[in-house]
């Protein structure tokens, strides 16, 4: 897991360099945000040129996902009000499946930080060399390395394909994204395909509205 | 300036939704629809930025060096290659392709 998370902060700290964002702002995301897919969603937006809060609009909806983690891990560590604020900024994809994984309160507790803790260190520093090795390298495009992103999102999308719902929202999605990126601003496109969450959701609903009810209770 | 709008922006709001799951009592938000949602959202965007990072260079679709570095990145994956393999197959392929095409 430390390798993965090393090598996707080496690919953000260079394809946010490719953007064109400084060092200061890439590091900057680094430390502030914490949450991968969204920092490599707000760099690819602004790098077509995306407005400022479609572009955020767009990294917000992607970390929505940690507050159902947070939800999760609240039980499970039941942390004191106090240290909450605190924690809240490691709540990603990797703490928790690492927490998730741990057979006591203790070892949650033991899990979280030290996932936590290392990903922190290893996710800025690895941001850092990244995005210097851009400014090193020079045209990062010649390199292939624009290609990292993107692969970065499919690799995390892939295990997300379980069932026919999934494939069927992500199918939508592309169309909708590609449908609409030659006619509306940048960043948009992105956010109309997002709706095909809730529109695949409304028609598989109409089926299993009953059986979800009743599992909800 | 907008970049700097743009990163506190996010981190605020990334920061808030990460702070609320830890805030709100359990039950608030564990309604089977809005964990759904939740739940295929990130598969929506997730598609969504693949294919426009893939194939959108501007307002404009194309098929370029980095379609060939996806297309090696998705037979990593399902090769079950782990993910330093699939990152590196694309930035490879993307690589080698606009090598050759000069």
């Amino acid at each position: 897991m430390g390798v993965a998370v090393g090598l996707s902060g080496f690919a953000f700290g260079v394809t946010s360099a490719g953007a064109g964002l400084s060092l200061l702002q890439t590091c900057a995301l680094s430390l502030l945000v914490f949450t991968g897919a969204s920092q490599f969603a707000l760099v690819g937006a602004l790098a077509v040129g995306g407005n400022p809060f479609t572009a955020a609009a767009g990294a917000f909806f992607l970390g929505v996902r940690n507050a159902f983690y947070g939800l999760r891990l609240s039980q499970l560590l039941a942390l004191p009000r106090s240290v909450r604020p605190f924690a809240a900024h490691w709540v990603i994809d990797e703490t928790t499946a690492v927490t998730l994984a741990q057979p006591s309160r203790r070892s949650a507790r033991l899990g979280f930080t030290v996932t936590g803790l290392t990903l922190y260190v290893l996710w800025n520093l690895t941001t850092l060399i990244g995005a210097l090795g851009a400014e090193a390298i020079g045209d990062t495009d010649a390199w292939g390395l624009d290609a990292a992103g993107p692969a970065v999102f499919l690799a995390l999308l892939a295990p997300m394909l379980r069932s026919g719902t999934e494939r069927a929202v992500a199918g939508l999605a592309v169309l909708l994204v590609l449908g609409f990126l030659p006619v509306l601003p940048a960043g948009v496109p992105v956010l109309v395909a997002a709706l095909a969450a809730p529109a695949v959701l409304c028609v598989r609903g109409r089926g299993t509205r009953r059986t979800a009810k009743e599992a909800g209770r | 300036m907008s970049v700097w709008i743009a990163i506190g922006a996010t981190a605020v709001g990334c920061y808030l939704v990460k702070l609320l799951g830890l805030l709100v009592p359990a039950g608030a938000l564990e309604r089977p629809l809005v964990k759904r949602l939740a739940a295929l959202l990130p598969v929506a965007l997730l598609a969504a930025l693949t294919a426009q990072q893939t194939f959108g260079t501007g307002q404009q679709l194309v098929l370029d060096a980095r379609g060939a570095g996806l297309a090696a990145a998705a037979l990593a994956l399902v090769l079950r290659a782990p993910f330093l393999v699939v990152v590196g197959a694309a930035v490879v392929v993307t690589a080698g392709v606009r090598a050759i095409a000069g």
